[in-house]
């Protein structure tokens, strides 16, 4: 038995969340007694294998082929695929990536698998917890079909801190999978900025950041003046930056930007788990939602249930009068 | 370009959520098309303004989904097909995929174009797994598609605010991302035309009969809260008072 953990080549490093699938794939580990095997995907793995070999004293393998540069669905499947067939894992982790949510799903198809996708929370079982409806309630998936689980893991959801380091040198192999350029069929160009970020989200000490729950583009100055009485950065989640009403480099979440202030306050925000993996590392956040169910309270230091359109203005004077 | 676009039903938004044994209480929801799926509807709408063609809705669902896909005719689509489908929550995504891959591979479209993800199961898979059920080429979280010689180039939204242009043959499936275009409303003639238009019902068992699911869903609960909130109470005017004593002695940023 073995845990096949796929890591994620990020700018010639192993990312922050391929960590923490590390983690993970090492706590599913310690609970069914099987070793875990890290993996990483390219046409020049050396750095991220010995990156990781510094870390983990157990099994590394290098999946390499100069067709796996630059990324591509084909590649990809086709690669780990034979890699799983000659490992034979019961269980193989993914971080939850765009790239992964692009080829995972694809991979674990070919196999007669589903991925288990986006997983928050792993039980004994083994069980695994997701989000369903939009945040707004928990599912617990179990895999019951012969042959390997495949499940990717949501950020933030474990420590990368928690990897058990261990004593001992890492064993280190390559595998070099067979693979044809025909077998290639999308041709990925060179990654490119969007517009240039005029806005440092990021660094914002104290932030507003608006929601579904301003229903109109008119309404905004709401949210504008509350700001502006703050001194804070204005910020929103993606379906304002998806009508149009406020530009993209404004938007925080998982398509947006990450950001941790000491002050995030959330008006007519839900809380879809894509918006919570770019803000809840803030120090403290408050919610202004009408409905008393939103996940966004799950995460919420102070809560205000209620009418934006009643409680925004009062704020806005409050803390107005509360500046003089 | 021949387009099938599937799309899905799903609970309204913000509708209440009230547990019954593996899933929620339907007869307390209102449904609505995806929101991810209008986006790739209004993606394959233009390329049909521009190129001309054939857009086909494809849903799979029990009766109630006939008001998607009348709306998506409104909007523009063609015709429609039905998959008629009550055991939709016990069949896992590979399954509910086998539907509409068997459905759609008679058709021979040109594109297939879904929602990258739902907003009531969001596994963010349908798509992905339909290309490797049909053996073509896909790509993920698309914002824009041009036509090329004998094929695509789409624009790819990566991590960090970056993208990438990808370039692929037809037939091949993408998933769309939000915010690519803007939704289009039905017109008032656009709804009169869609009860004309050609809705085709298949059926479920005689298209893909369920398989034994791979991955099961086998509870379900309300989310645990990882912070004790402060609810502040009282009206609008009080509440705002409460928060601002907060904000200056507590989280002191005032």
């Amino acid at each position: 038995m073995s845990i096949l953990l796929v890591l994620e080549d990020r700018d010639g490093k192993i990312g922050r969340i391929s960590w923490e699938t590390f983690a993970a794939a090492q706590q599913l580990g310690a609970a069914l007694n099987v070793p875990v095997v890290a993996a990483m995907i390219g046409a020049q793995t050396d750095s991220l294998a010995a990156e990781v070999a510094a870390r983990y004293p157990g099994k590394v393998v290098r999946v390499e082929h100069t067709l796996l540069n630059p990324y591509t669905p084909d590649g990809y499947v086709a690669a780990l695929h034979q890699l799983i067939e000659a490992e034979s894992p019961d269980y193989v982790i993914f971080p939850h990536t765009y790239q992964v949510r692009d080829f995972a799903p694809a991979l674990a198809t070919r196999m007669g698998q589903v991925l288990i996708s986006d997983v928050v929370a792993i039980g004994e079982g083994p069980v695994f917890t997701r989000q369903l409806m939009q945040g707004r309630l928990s599912g617990t998936y179990r895999h019951s079909g012969n042959g390997p689980c495949f499940i990717s893991i949501q950020a933030g959801a474990f420590r990368a801190d928690a990897i058990n380091t261990g004593l001992g040198e890492a064993s280190v192999s390559t595998f070099n999978p067979i693979l044809d350029p025909a077998q290639i069929r999308t041709k990925a160009g060179e990654p490119f900025r969007g517009a240039a970020q005029t806005v440092d989200l990021g660094s914002a000490q104290l932030i507003v950041s608006v929601g579904r729950g301003i229903k109109d583009a008119e309404n905004l100055p709401l949210v504008q003046d509350l700001a502006a009485a703050l001194g804070a950065e204005l910020a929103a989640s993606r379906p304002i930056c998806d009508n149009g009403w406020l530009p993209m480099e404004r938007q925080v979440g998982s398509s947006g930007q990450s950001v941790a202030p000491r002050l995030y306050l959330a008006v007519g925000i839900s809380g879809a788990i894509q918006h919570l993996v770019g803000m809840k590392g803030s120090q403290c956040i408050v919610a202004i939602n009408r409905d008393p169910d939103a996940p966004i309270f799950e995460v919420a230091d102070y809560g205000i249930v209620g009418d934006l359109f009643e409680v925004v203005p009062a704020l806005t004077e409050a803390i107005k009068a509360a500046k003089q | 370009m021949k387009i099938i676009v599937a799309v899905k039903q799903v609970p309204e938004r913000d509708a209440p959520v009230r547990i019954a044994g593996k899933w929620i209480e339907e007869s307390d929801l209102q449904f609505a098309m995806n929101e991810p799926d209008a986006y790739a509807l209004e993606e394959a709408l233009q390329l049909k303004e521009k190129h001309g063609g054939e857009v086909v809705v494809l849903s799979a669902g029990p009766e109630r989904v006939g008001s998607t896909i009348r709306e998506a005719l409104a909007k523009g689509a063609d015709r429609a097909i039905h998959i008629a489908c009550d055991d939709l929550a016990t069949r896992d995504p590979l399954s509910i995929a086998r539907l509409l891959a068997t459905a759609i591979q008679p058709e021979a479209p040109d594109l297939v174009l879904t929602g990258l993800q739902s907003e009531d199961l969001g596994l963010g898979q349908t798509g992905v797994i339909l290309a490797e059920l049909l053996n073509l080429p896909h790509s993920t979280l698309i914002l824009q598609v041009e036509k090329t010689d004998g094929g695509i180039k789409v624009k790819r939204e990566l991590e960090a605010g970056f993208f990438q242009f990808i370039e692929m043959p037809t037939p091949a499936v993408l998933t769309i991302q939000s915010g690519g275009n803007k939704l289009r409303y039905a017109t008032l003639m656009g709804i009169k035309r869609a009860k004309t238009k050609d809705v085709r019902t298949l059926s479920a068992a005689e298209l893909a009969p369920p398989n034994s699911p791979v991955v099961m869903l086998e509870q379900i609960a309300l989310p645990k809260k990882q912070k004790s909130t402060q609810i502040l109470p009282g009206s609008g005017k009080e509440a705002a008072a409460a928060l601002v004593e907060k904000l200056k002695f507590e989280v002191r940023v005032l």
